[in-house]
């Protein structure tokens, strides 16, 4: 079985990969935390990453949360990405993201430290 | 008749990302039956074994996960027009259409409106009864308990959605005054425990038919529920979810919010699904019962008593 080292520039962290298996799933086995992990089917976009080096292929991904000009530039989710070769990558997505643009509020219940308006969501 | 108007969520509509893995899952492991395809809309209907109706789920192909619409029955043809005037009349929704009957197979027309978290959601009055294959010797003559030949997990019926949106407060306005629901349970936050941030909204004796999560989104899912008779077929579930390999969000476990016994894992779409027993009885007189943030841990999980990061924060 051909494997590849995949590095998380994020945390350093360095976990070897099958060709047939998603990195999110090689990931999770090698008890590497550096990628959030989501609902691990393409959906949610918790383990998206932006691969800076090697090659991969990927299976169908949400396009809510990986749109096509994204997807040119690298940006994956780790849970439909197979590696062709040794990878390094960056983990990206906010776990609240459900195809919400970057940067915008996450989920919190935390509603008590501010005014009710501003409290309703904390920002990341 | 004592139960009118909105009677119960009758169809959800989930976009998934390949139809063959979604089917596999949806047939084979949650076990629903497939009881008609639509190819030219890369549509497939499915049915949970005790439910009469023709259909209660729908899978569209589509390049991004998520739920289409949530299908309300009411209880005639004078409701549906009724409602859907008074929806209009509202102020509180937007993007009026009629979806004409056969759109969806053996059902009549729906009235289709979107509400103020976003949502998708139709009225229909009408879906031909197809039976739950009980009967001996004619439909619902003498029937048995449960029929031959269910696959997987097999729950009794689709029960009740949790969606996230902005505008909670137009959102339970509508349910409540125009549709008829009650909250049998609500979550309120803030200093003074004013801002209600959960609803959910029963239309019926169940504990729940509809959930809305207060969220700075529009229109999104957190997940499609499925009735299973008792907390040992839970725990079946999950073996079966194990199994199979599927990926489990958390569970199983028990809500504090409704009482439900539950398992929450994610179809190949990463569309969230649950399978749960239990709850109680709700009757309109029902006392709310109010739930603050800070005990929202246990509301959420009894057991474990803190919140759950990706429960929370993951949906499509």
């Amino acid at each position: 079985m051909i494997q590849f080292e995949i590095t998380i520039e994020n945390t350093g962290e360095i976990f070897r990969c099958a060709t047939e298996v998603n990195v999110l799933e090689a990931m999770e086995k090698s008890l590497c935390r550096g990628i959030p992990v989501g609902c691990r089917n393409g959906g949610c976009g918790a383990c998206k990453a932006r691969v800076v080096e090697g090659r991969y292929i990927t299976k169908k991904m949400n396009r809510a949360v990986v749109s096509a000009d994204e997807e040119a530039q690298g940006y994956v989710l780790a849970c439909k990405t197979y590696p062709q070769g040794d990878l390094k990558l960056n983990a990206v997505g906010d776990k609240a993201r459900g195809g919400i643009e970057h940067g915008a509020p996450s989920f919190s219940f935390d509603f008590t430290a501010k005014t009710q308006v501003d409290l309703r969501y904390k920002e990341r | 008749m004592a139960l009118t108007g909105v009677l119960r969520p009758g169809h959800v509509a989930i976009r998934v990302l390949e139809m063959a893995p979604a089917l596999k899952h949806y047939t084979e492991v949650l076990g629903l039956i497939e009881t008609a395809r639509d190819d030219k809309n890369k549509r497939v209907f499915l049915k949970a074994w005790d439910e009469h109706d023709h259909h209660s789920v729908v899978l569209r192909e589509a390049d991004e996960a998520g739920m289409d619409y949530l299908g309300w029955r009411v209880d005639s043809p004078a409701t549906l027009k009724k409602l859907a005037a008074d929806i209009e009349k509202s102020g509180l929704c937007t993007d009026f259409k009629w979806i004409p009957a056969g759109e969806h197979p053996k059902t009549g027309e729906r009235f289709r409106f979107t509400i103020p978290t976003g949502h998708v959601m139709e009225l229909y009055a009408e879906k031909e009864k197809v039976g739950n294959c009980c009967g001996v010797g004619g439909e619902n003559l003498n029937p048995d308990p449960w029929p031959d030949n269910l696959r997987g997990i097999s729950p009794t019926r689709f029960d009740h959605s949790l969606l996230y949106g902005d505008d909670l407060d137009g959102t339970v306005k509508l349910f409540r005054e125009v549709l008829g629901f009650g909250i049998a349970e609500q979550v309120m936050a803030g200093p003074s425990k004013e801002l209600m941030i959960g609803a959910f909204l029963s239309c019926s004796n169940k504990a729940h038919d509809v959930a809305f999560i207060r969220q700075p989104v529009k229109g999104k899912f957190h997940h499609a529920s499925f009735e299973l008779g008792s907390w040992e077929k839970v725990l079946r579930a999950a073996d079966i979810l194990s199994r199979t390999h599927t990926s489990i969000d958390i569970g199983p476990t028990r809500h504090g919010i409704t009482r439900g016994e539950t398992v929450y894992f994610f179809d190949p779409s990463g569309n969230r699904n649950e399978v749960f027993a239990g709850g109680y009885i709700y009757y309109p007189d029902k006392p709310p019962i109010t739930w603050t943030d800070e005990e929202l841990g246990p509301g959420i999980f009894y057991h474990d008593r803190k919140l759950n990061e990706r429960f929370l924060s993951v949906f499509t």
